[in-house]
């Protein structure tokens, strides 16, 4: 089931020979890669295989020692998040990072916060502008909010939601900004079978339907296989392996890589 | 029937974001606004209308205190010097230039927010009672620039006095036209609370109190929003200084030392962190709380102590119940008044109905 979605595309990511070191861990050595607009990139490889780390560093949270990010004709590299956030980059966090206090409403009428305008007069004011931004920003979100069928907890507070729901609430709050690339941290980990099939329907879509660009993280092998458009694979911060699925389930070098660690089953 | 929520739907997003979406919300505003407007001037005395007028002014600042801390999460203990600020602009505008309430006012406010914004430059990189510090470093170093800069405080005392507010054409004299004065401005600034913390940027600085790198990765510019809370926060500092030199007829910078400070600090953890009403609660209270130990002690003391001791004891017994009170809503309560009401409220919500 290879989403064709993507394919013929422009890059929307250049990845450039980045490399990230902490202290003396090199998380991230030399990683180059082209993300196609319009299609699903996964990045996978074993535990502590830098992947967060790279992820990081494209949503500007650390900036690279060495290389660059351009995103469509933008220099990322040096930006700080909320600047590369207003480019048009959301993302979700391996550890759900939700305002936990806030309810779902609130939660992705701020991840709109990119797309509104409203300042501090108009603020003070509210009646007038400030407010007809709210309601044309509030019916956006309620469609997201229907779209990822969280329509009864709306208003309830994130922090006591599941932590699936709290998932999709990230996510939501992700698409709120309306990204044309959208970065997700392993988005199904931890997730039961069905609650993983609603996310991966839900990831689908919005590549298919809305045309947006996802870089994603994720160890479930046979979700990444079906739905990606190209792999990339890391191991101790290099890329090993670029390619489809297919061919990066043949590379020798992947299977070695996997081989020493738990998860090899999954790929054979 | 009563009902609250129970049978009440709303049915447009609009309805559903109004300030006071039910209908008994709407009745109780009007009510109030009877009471504080028409009713509270004709029937209060001068003493009271005193009082009132002083918790009008705390509001203003509680407010702004609130904004920078209860819903930002960025301290200060500097609320203080800020009022000054405005204070002293407002003084030397009215007096200098002879300009009218309505220029001093924000004038005073903008100028508080100026220095606001260098006070709040020390937040980009320290936090908690790192920030704490750096604040209360700058209440004393805008007191002492005040006292030692004759060209902005006067000369004599660092008082200068302040003439007169006059609103279209009448000069302000009486405690009933003061009130009538200082009153529609706390409202303004409350009206204007509610509105800044439901729209983006309120959202926006929530979001830095309680997430800070996930208000930043989702494009929320985390140094420029906490500036700009510092620069509304002093802004409201700034303008409650303004109001407090036209009630005291004077501009001095002891009327806004370190103990006013932590006065606002009281008044919003009392009243609620993070809440408008609860910073309406917490400046009424803490303004009023003095004259209410001197009222009890007054009728019911003067069983216990012996008259001579009694004013000493009074003036003890204020400062217990203070920190006792920030201890209990500290511990205890730390959604303060604002809780304890929202409590009251949620019980009769739903009522008749228990569940
Ligand atoms: N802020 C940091 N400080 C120090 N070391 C770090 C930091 N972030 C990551 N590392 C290290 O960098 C390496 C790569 O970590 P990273 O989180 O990118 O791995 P990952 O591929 O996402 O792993 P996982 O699958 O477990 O999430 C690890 O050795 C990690 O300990
Ligand atoms: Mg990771």
């Amino acid at each position: 089931m290879t989403n064709t979605a993507g394919s013929g595309g422009s890059v929307k990511l250049k990845i450039q020979g980045v490399a990230k070191s902490f202290g003396g861990v090199r998380a991230v050595t030399e990683v180059s890669a082209d993300v196609q607009e319009g299609e699903i990139f996964a990045i996978i490889g074993p535990n502590g295989a830098g992947k967060t780390t790279l992820l990081n560093m494209i949503s500007g949270f650390y900036h690279p020692d060495e290389g660059s990010l351009m995103f469509e004709n933008h220099d990322i590299s040096n930006m700080r998040p909320a600047d590369i956030a207003a480019l048009g980059v959301a993302r979700t966090f391996q550890n759900i990072a939700l305002f936990r206090g806030m309810t779902v409403l609130e939660n992705m009428m701020l991840g709109r916060h990119v797309l509104m305008k409203t300042g501090v007069l108009s603020a003070f004011l509210y009646w007038g502008p400030a407010q007809r931004e709210e309601i044309a920003h509030r019916e956006r979100v309620e469609e997201i909010i229907e779209f990822l069928n969280l329509t009864d907890l709306r208003k309830t507070p994130t922090g006591s939601l599941a932590y699936g729901l709290q998932k999709r609430v990230e996510l939501g709050r992700a698409l709120a900004a309306e990204p044309r690339l959208l970065l997700l941290d392993e988005p199904m980990a931890g997730m039961n079978q069905e609650e993983k099939e609603d996310m991966v329907r839900y990831v689908l879509d919005v590549n298919q339907e809305w045309g947006t660009t996802i870089a994603l993280i994720e160890h479930d092998m046979g979700v990444v296989m079906d739905i990606s458009d190209h792999v990339a694979v890391l191991d101790m911060g290099a890329k090993i392996s670029q390619g489809t699925p297919d061919e990066v389930r043949a590379d020798p070098k992947v299977i070695e890589a996997y081989l020493g660690t738990t998860d090899h089953k999954e790929v054979a | 029937m009563f009902h609250r929520e129970s049978g009440y739907f709303k049915t447009t997003y609009q309805a559903d974001m109004a300030l006071f979406p039910l209908p008994i919300g709407r009745v109780a505003i009007a009510g109030l606004a009877v009471l504080f407007f028409v009713v509270f001037p004709i029937v209060m005395d001068d003493y009271y209308l005193t009082l009132v007028n002083l918790a009008a002014i705390a509001v203003v600042g509680a407010l702004g205190l609130n904004i920078l801390l209860g819903y930002t999460g960025q301290i200060s203990i500097g609320h203080g010097a800020f009022m000054s600020v405005g204070a002293y602009t407002a003084a030397n505008f009215a007096v200098h230039f002879d300009l009218p309430f309505w220029i001093t006012i924000p004038s005073g406010g903008i100028l508080a927010a100026a220095v606001g914004l260098l006070v709040g430059l020390p937040s980009l990189r320290v936090k908690g009672l790192y920030l704490a510090i750096a604040t209360l470093a700058a209440q004393f170093i805008i007191e002492w620039t005040l006292n030692h800069t004759p060209v902005i405080s006067g000369g004599v005392q660092a008082s200068i006095e302040m003439p007169r507010p006059v609103v279209f054409g009448n000069t302000i004299t009486t405690p009933t036209e003061m009130y009538l004065f200082l009153l529609p401005i706390s409202v303004l600034a409350i009206i204007a609370t509610l509105n800044l913390v439901r729209s983006r940027i309120g959202r926006a600085f929530v979001a830095i109190r309680d997430q800070e790198i996930a208000a930043e990765i989702i494009g929320i510019n985390v140094y420029r929003y906490k500036l700009l809370a510092f620069m509304i926060s002093s802004f409201y500092a700034g303008v409650a200084g303004v109001m407090a030199t036209y009630y005291y007829g004077v501009a001095n910078y002891e009327a806004f030392q370190l103990p006013i400070s932590i006065d606002y600090l009281a008044m919003i953890i009392i009243g609620g962190l993070g809440s408008v009403l609860g910073s309406v609660f917490g400046a009424f209270f803490i303004t009023l709380l003095p004259f209410g130990v001197r009222i009890f002690m007054e009728t019911v003391g003067v069983f216990f102590v012996e008259g001579v001791y009694l004013a000493q004891v009074i003036a003890q017994m204020r400062l217990i119940i203070f920190g006792g009170l920030i201890i209990f809503f500290l511990v205890v309560e730390p959604e303060g008044l604002n809780k304890l009401w929202q409590n009251i409220r949620n019980y009769f919500r739903v009522w008749p109905f228990s569940y």
